[in-house]
């Protein structure tokens, strides 16, 4: 049987090198697969972390031959040709903890400084609303958070986002996403404070519009757009005087 | 905060006159040169017209901010260049070039 070369950068915060694993070739393998197979067969104190292993948890994201992926829905026919091998690493832009496992603590922050969590107009302090809030499917907003909401957390865009590794604290594709679908969404009533959590160069205008973030996103979501409609939103804002 | 917005706003609304007056300025040389071009031939047309003053003193202004906020975010790009105290300079900046082209347009107005 074939054999495929796997390189695998091991080490911590403090610095690291690549090992040099071989398995199997197999028709159907997927990245997180030989991944699993090197850390239960050759090397069982390898560091990586993965949950569902269908594509929903977001945990097992790598850069994979010079690109972050999640690992369990990509195959290595599709990014290894035969005879190639495979270079893994942990995601860039956060730091390592071990091996292939990132902290993504910084990342969730940022999800935390641009608002992302809901929070509801006619039930403060989390109380449960007195009626369902009517939203029709078909009207702008709720299409423009629909087109977001299916984001796993998995920090691909963000890893692969220039403006990141130029300044740690912009928030990032996914966070202002995530913010974008809480913009859109009518039952929320903290829109000011959102609107100015995303606001500047740590916010959507430090963005550049060069969609790395969407051509990467492995559940097809478009940052990169609700980014836009963030800089169109607060640009009419600043030009009316309006305030959220 | 809403200084970076303010700032990028007017990035975008000096983009989008420098847009426009780029493509006047293009038309305006095109047309001026043909038949030679002499400095008689320029300021018969910009003495004493305000509608040109005003126009090249906008396309100054606009050039001169849009150009510094520009290098104001490549410079916090790549050489982490950040802050309130820099941002003001790159303003200052910005209005310092801005002021070179006005003068020149006011030369053509009042020569
Ligand atoms: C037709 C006229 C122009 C238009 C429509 C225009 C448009 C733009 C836009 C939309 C951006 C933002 C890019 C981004 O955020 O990624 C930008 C950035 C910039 N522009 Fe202009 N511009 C024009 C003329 C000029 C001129 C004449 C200069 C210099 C003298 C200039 C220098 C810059 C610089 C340095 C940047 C920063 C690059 C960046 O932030 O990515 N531009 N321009
Ligand atoms: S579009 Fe914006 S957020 Fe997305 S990768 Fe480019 S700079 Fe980053
Ligand atoms: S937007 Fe896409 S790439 Fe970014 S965290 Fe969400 S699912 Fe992952
Ligand atoms: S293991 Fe859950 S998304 Fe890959």
């Amino acid at each position: 049987m074939d054999r495929l070369t796997v390189r695998i950068w091991r080490g911590d915060a403090a610095g690291g090198a690549f090992a040099a694993y071989e398995v199997a070739a197999r028709e159907n393998q997927t990245v997180l697969d030989v991944v699993s197979e090197i850390q239960r067969e050759q090397e069982p104190a390898l560091a990586y972390r993965f949950a569902c292993r269908v594509g929903m948890c977001g945990s097992c994201a790598m850069e994979v031959n010079g690109r972050a992926r999640w690992t369990c829905r990509t195959h290595v026919r599709r990014v290894a040709r035969p005879g190639e091998a495979l270079t893994l690493r942990p995601l860039p832009h956060l730091p390592v903890i071990r091996d292939l496992a990132t902290d993504m603590a910084p990342f969730f922050d940022k999800w935390a400084r641009a608002m992302g969590s809901f929070q509801p107009k006619d039930a403060p302090d989390g109380a449960v609303p007195e009626d369902f809030a009517v939203v029709p499917p078909g009207s702008k907003a709720r299409r423009e958070a629909d087109a977001g909401i299916e984001c796993i957390g998995c920090g691909v865009c963000h890893a692969s986002c220039d403006v990141v590794a130029w300044n740690p604290d912009y928030l990032g594709p996914a966070a202002l996403n995530r913010a974008w679908t809480l913009v859109n969404d009518v039952r929320d009533g903290a829109q000011a404070a959102r609107l100015a959590a995303v606001s500047g160069d740590a916010g959507c205008h430090s963005c550049h519009s060069t969609q790395s973030c969407t051509e990467r996103c492995p559940k097809g979501l478009d940052p990169s757009s609700a980014i836009a409609g963030l800089k169109r939103r607060l640009f009419w804002d600043a030009l009316l005087g309006r305030r959220g | 905060m809403r200084g970076q917005l303010h700032l990028w706003v007017a990035q975008r609304l000096t983009a989008a006159f420098l847009a426009v007056a780029v493509a006047v300025h293009l038309v305006t040389i095109i047309i001026a040169v043909r038949g030679g071009l002499s400095a008689a031939d320029i300021l018969a047309r910009t003495r004493g017209s305000e509608a040109w003053l005003l126009f090249y003193a906008g396309f100054a202004l606009a050039a001169g901010l849009h150009a510094a906020i520009g290098l104001r975010a490549i410079a916090a790009e790549w050489l982490g260049w950040r802050g309130r105290g820099l941002d003001l300079l790159w303003l200052g900046l910005g209005l310092a070039t801005a002021l070179f082209g006005i003068r020149a347009a006011w030369g053509l107005y009042h020569a």
